[in-house]
C-alpha cells in the first residue's frame, strides 16, 4: 500500500526530473548464443539497459551487413532477440560483430574460432551420449573400481582416502565457484551473476544439509550418495558449458585432452567408494551412483547445445557448488565422529596427507585440461 | 596455437573442442557430420524488397534500412552540387563582394540509418555549405554561433591572422557573432572547418565544408578556356557535371575510432541513390577529405582514370591517368574524367581503403545517355 503511494508520487509528480540531464541512456546487450551455418550467423541478444535497445545496424569484421533482428523492434530490458547476419564466415577463423544502437553506442561480440553448429535434433543428441559418458560416467567407474583396495585398507588408510575425498571436494568447490562466477559475470548484468551464484549456492546448501541431517549426520551408503549427487550437480554445470562451447563451435585440440578430463574424474569415483569401504553394497548400488555422479555430463551436454542462456548455466554451477559444500561438511563430520577425539583426527598425518593429496590430484590432472 | 584462441579459453572450450575430436574417435560416423564444418557457406541474399533502390552489386554487404533525409534536412545527392554563392554586390572599387551568413547549431542527426549522432553543424548541415566565389572576390562571412560551445570559421585561404579563425583569433562564444573579411585567393579546392579547441571533436562533431575558389580567366590568359571551364555559370562550365564530395566519417560512440564512413555523411547513400551522369558529358569532383582519426583516406574509380589537380590551385593536372588517389587529413583536389567512351551502366567509386569502403564509403555512378 505505501510502496504503491510511493510509486504513484514518482510517476505523477516526477521528483526525478531535476536530475534529468538529457544523458543519452545507458544500454547494454550480452550475447547468449552463437549459431553458425550455411546461412550465416545467428547471434541470440539479450538487451539490459535504461531504455529499450535499438539495434540499428550490425558490422561483421568492420563491414556493415544486412540482417534480420526476429523478433523485431526495440528490446525492452531483459528481452532476447535472434539476429540473423547472412555472412559468409570462414572455417577456423576468427569473425567480430558489433551492433551499432540508436544511440551510436557499439556492443562488439567475438567469435574467436568459427566452427559450424551442431545441427539440433535427435541424431546429434544421441551422438552426445557417449560423449558425455565417457567424460562423466566412465572416470567415475573406474574411480569406484578402487573399492576392493579402499577396503583393504586399515584404519590410517581409511582416514587417509576420506581426507582426500575432502581434498577434492575441496578443489571441485573452489573449481565450480570460479567456473560460476566467471559464466555468471558474462550473463546479462540483470541477472547479477556474483550475488545470483553466492545466494543459489548457500541455498542449495542448506536446503541439503537439512535434507540429509533429518536422520542424524549421514554414514555410508547415504553419505555416498550425497557426495555423488554434488559431483553429478557439478558435472551438469560442466557438461552445460561444454554442451555451449559446443555449440558455440570452439576448436578442436585433440583426444588426449578428453582423457586428461576423465583421467581428472577419476579421483571422483574414489570419493564416492570412500564411505562404503565398512559396508558391502550390491553392484547395482555401485551403478546407481555412477550413474548419480557421471550422467548429469550427458544431460548438461543436451541442455548446453539447446536453447538457453549463461545465466542457466551459471545456477548449475552454483546448485553444484552448495552441494559440494554439503558433502565436504558431511564427509568432514563422518571422518571425525569415526574417532574418540573428534576433530583432533583432523591434525593426525594420514588426514593431512590425504587432503594434501586429494588436493594435489585434482590439480595436477586439471593441468592436462587447462590451457 | 594460443594467438589462435581469445584470451577467453577455459576447460569447458578445450574440452568440447576435444569432443569433437574426441568424439569422432569414439562413435564415429554419428559425430562425425557435426564436427566436420568445414563447408564455408554462401548465404544467399534474402533481401525480400527490402529497398527499392538496392542493387545486386553490394549483396548484403550493406546498412539496413534508409536515412530519414527530410528529419535530418538534407540529402546527400542534392549537397552534391548545392553551390552557396552568397549575396553578391559590387564594392566601389568595383570588385564583387560576396556575403554568407553562417550559423553554428547543435543538431542529431541520423549518420546511418537507425543510428543517431549528436551533431555540431554549419547551418544545419553535414557537410556545411559548400561556399563557392571567384578568384579576388571580397567575401564577408556572418557567422553566428547559436551552438553550445566556443566556434570558429578556419579557411583554408589567404588571409590576415585576425581572420585566421582559431581560439584569440576569430572565435565566436555561444550567442556571439564574428565576421570574417578576406580575399578569395587562391583558386582552388579548399574547405572551411571549425579550429576551436579540441580540434579533433569540433571537426568530428560535423563542423566542416567545402570552400571553392573558381579561377578568374582575365587572370590566368594562357589558359584561359580551362580557367573558363573551372568558372561556375560560364558556358564553358556547364558542360561540366560538378559534384562537391566531403569524405567523412563519425564516430558515434566517441571511441577514436570511426563506426561510418561516407561521402557527404551518409553510408552507401550513393549504393541505394546512384548519381546518374550523362556519358557525353564530362565530370568534375571537388573531394575533401576532412576524415578523422584515420590518417589518410582515399578515391578510387572503377573501370576508368582520371586526371587530378591536387587542391586544385592549378590550371595543369598534378597527376595525370591515375584511377586512385590520396588525401590526408585536410587535404582536398578536383578530379576530373568522362565515361565517353565506355558502355552505359553503373560504375562504382570508393575508397580504396577496403574497411573504409565496407564501412560505408562506396557510391555508382549511373552512366546513361541523358539525365532525365
Amino acid at each position: 500500500m505505501g510502496l504503491g503511494l510511493a510509486i504513484a508520487w514518482l510517476v505523477i509528480a516526477d521528483p526525478l526530473s531535476p536530475f534529468n540531464n538529457g544523458a543519452p541512456p545507458i544500454e547494454n546487450l550480452t550475447v547468449e548464443r552463437t549459431v553458425l551455418d550455411s546461412d550465416g550467423i545467428h547471434l541470440k541478444i539479450r538487451a539490459g539497459g535504461s531504455e529499450p535497445v535499438v539495434i540499428a545496424q550490425v558490422q561483421v569484421d568492420d563491414a556493415y551487413w544486412r540482417f534480420v533482428q526476429n523478433p523485431p523492434g526495440p528490446l525492452p530490458r531483459l528481452a532476447a532477440a535472434w539476429l540473423d547476419i547472412p555472412y559468409p564466415w570462414v572455417h577456423g577463423e576468427t569473425h567480430v560483430v558489433k551492433a551499432v544502437t540508436s544511440t551510436g553506442a557499439a556492443f562488439t561480440f567475438e567469435i574467436p574460432v568459427a566452427v559450424a553448429s551442431p545441427p539440433g535434433g535427435l541424431r546429434p543428441m544421441l551422438a552426445q551420449v557417449p560423449l558425455g559418458a565417457f567424460v562423466g560416467i566412465v572416470p567415475v567407474v573406474i574411480g569406484l573400481a578402487f573399492y576392493p583396495l579402499i577396503r583393504g585398507t586399515g584404519r590410517r588408510g581409511m582416514d587417509f582416502v576420506l581426507a582426500m575425498t575432502i581434498g577434492l571436494l575441496g578443489f571441485l568447490l573452489v573449481d565450480t565457484l570460479a567456473e560460476a562466477f566467471e559464466t555468471g559475470g558474462r550473463s546479462a548484468p540483470a541477472f547479477q551473476g556474483t550475488a545470483m551464484v553466492v545466494l543459489v549456492a548457500a541455498l542449495s546448501f542448506l536446503v541439503l544439509f537439512a535434507i540429509g541431517r533429518r536422520g542424524g549426520a549421514p554414514t555410508g551408503l547415504v553419505l555416498a550418495t550425497y557426495i555423488a549427487l554434488g559431483i553429478g550437480l557439478h558435472n551438469l554445470g560442466e557438461g552445460m558449458a561444454i554442451g555451449a562451447a559446443f555449440t558455440a563451435g570452439a576448436a578442436g585440440l585433440g583426444t588426449f585432452l578428453v582423457l586428461g578430463f576423465a583421467l581428472h574424474n577419476v579421483t571422483e569415483g574414489i570419493g564416492i567408494a570412500a564411505p562404503l569401504a565398512e559396508r558391502r553394497p550390491s553392484l547395482i548400488v555401485f551403478a546407481g551412483l555412477a550413474l548419480l555422479a557421471g550422467a548429469p555430463a550427458v544431460f548438461g551436454l543436451w541442455l548446453g547445445s539447446l536453447a538457453y542462456g549463461l545465466q542457466w548455466t551459471a545456477l548449475a554451477f552454483a546448485v553444484g557448488a552448495g552441494a559440494i559444500l554439503q558433502v565436504i561438511v558431511e564427509v568432514g563430520t563422518y571422518l571425525a565422529t569415526r574417532h574418540e577425539g573428534g576433530g583432533a583426527v583432523w591434525l593426525s598425518s594420514p588426514a593431512i596427507g590425504g587432503f594434501a593429496a586429494g588436493l594435489a590430484i585434482m590439480y595436477v590432472t586439471a593441468m592436462l585440461v587447462k590451457i | 596455437m594460443g594467438g589462435w584462441f581469445g584470451s577467453r579459453l577455459s576447460r569447458r572450450s578445450l574440452v568440447s573442442g576435444s569432443i569433437l575430436a574426441g568424439g569422432t574417435a569414439l562413435v564415429g560416423s554419428a559425430a562425425r557430420h557435426a564436427a566436420q564444418g568445414q563447408t564455408v557457406p554462401h548465404p544467399t541474399a534474402h533481401d525480400g524488397g527490402h529497398d527499392a533502390g538496392d542493387h545486386s552489386t553490394h549483396g548484403n554487404m550493406i546498412t539496413v534500412g534508409d536515412v530519414d533525409l527530410a528529419r535530418n534536412g538534407f540529402d546527400p545527392s542534392k549537397l552534391l552540387s548545392d553551390w552557396d554563392t552568397g549575396a553578391v554586390s559590387t564594392l566601389p572599387d568595383g570588385r564583387t563582394l560576396r556575403s554568407f551568413e553562417i550559423t553554428a547549431e547543435d543538431k542529431a542527426i541520423e549518420v546511418a540509418p537507425g543510428v543517431s549522432f549528436p551533431a555540431w553543424t554549419f547551418n544545419g548541415r553535414v557537410p556545411g555549405p559548400t561556399l563557392r566565389a571567384t578568384e579576388g572576390d571580397r567575401l564577408r562571412i556572418v557567422f553566428r554561433n547559436y551552438g553550445s560551445h566556443p566556434h570558429t570559421m578556419h579557411f583554408h585561404g589567404i588571409h590576415s591572422a585576425r581572420m585566421d579563425g582559431v581560439p584569440g583569433q576569430g572565435q565566436a562564444m555561444p550567442g556571439e557573432e564574428f565576421i570574417y573579411e578576406f580575399d578569395a585567393l587562391p583558386f582552388g579546392c579548399h574547405l572551411y572547418h571549425c579550429h576551436a579547441q579540441p580540434l579533433k571533436r569540433h571537426i568530428h562533431k560535423g563542423m566542416y565544408g567545402a570552400f571553392i575558389v573558381d579561377p578568374d580567366p582575365s587572370r590566368h590568359p594562357e589558359q584561359e578556356p580551362v580557367a573558363r571551364s573551372r568558372l561556375l555559370g560560364s558556358a564553358e562550365n556547364r558542360r561540366w557535371q560538378e559534384f562537391v564530395m566531403v569524405m567523412n566519417g563519425f564516430d558515434t560512440n566517441f571511441d577514436s575510432e570511426n563506426e561510418v564512413y561516407a561521402v557527404n555523411t551518409v553510408p552507401h547513400h550513393f549504393m541505394r541513390h546512384p548519381i546518374s551522369i550523362e556519358r557525353g558529358r564530362p565530370v568534375r569532383i571537388y573531394l575533401v577529405n576532412v576524415l578523422e582519426f584515420d590518417l589518410i583516406n582515399s578515391f578510387h574509380l572503377h573501370a576508368n582514370f582520371f586526371d587530378y589537380f591536387d587542391h586544385g590551385t592549378t590550371l595543369a593536372p598534378t597527376l595525370r591517368t591515375v584511377d586512385t588517389i590520396m588525401q590526408c587529413q585536410g587535404q582536398r583536389g578536383i578530379i576530373e574524367f568522362s565515361y565517353g567512351e565506355h558502355e552505359l551502366g553503373q560504375y562504382m567509386f570508393h575508397a580504396h581503403q577496403s574497411e573504409f569502403a565496407e564501412l560505408g564509403w562506396m557510391g555508382m555512378f549511373d552512366v546513361v545517355e541523358a539525365v532525365s
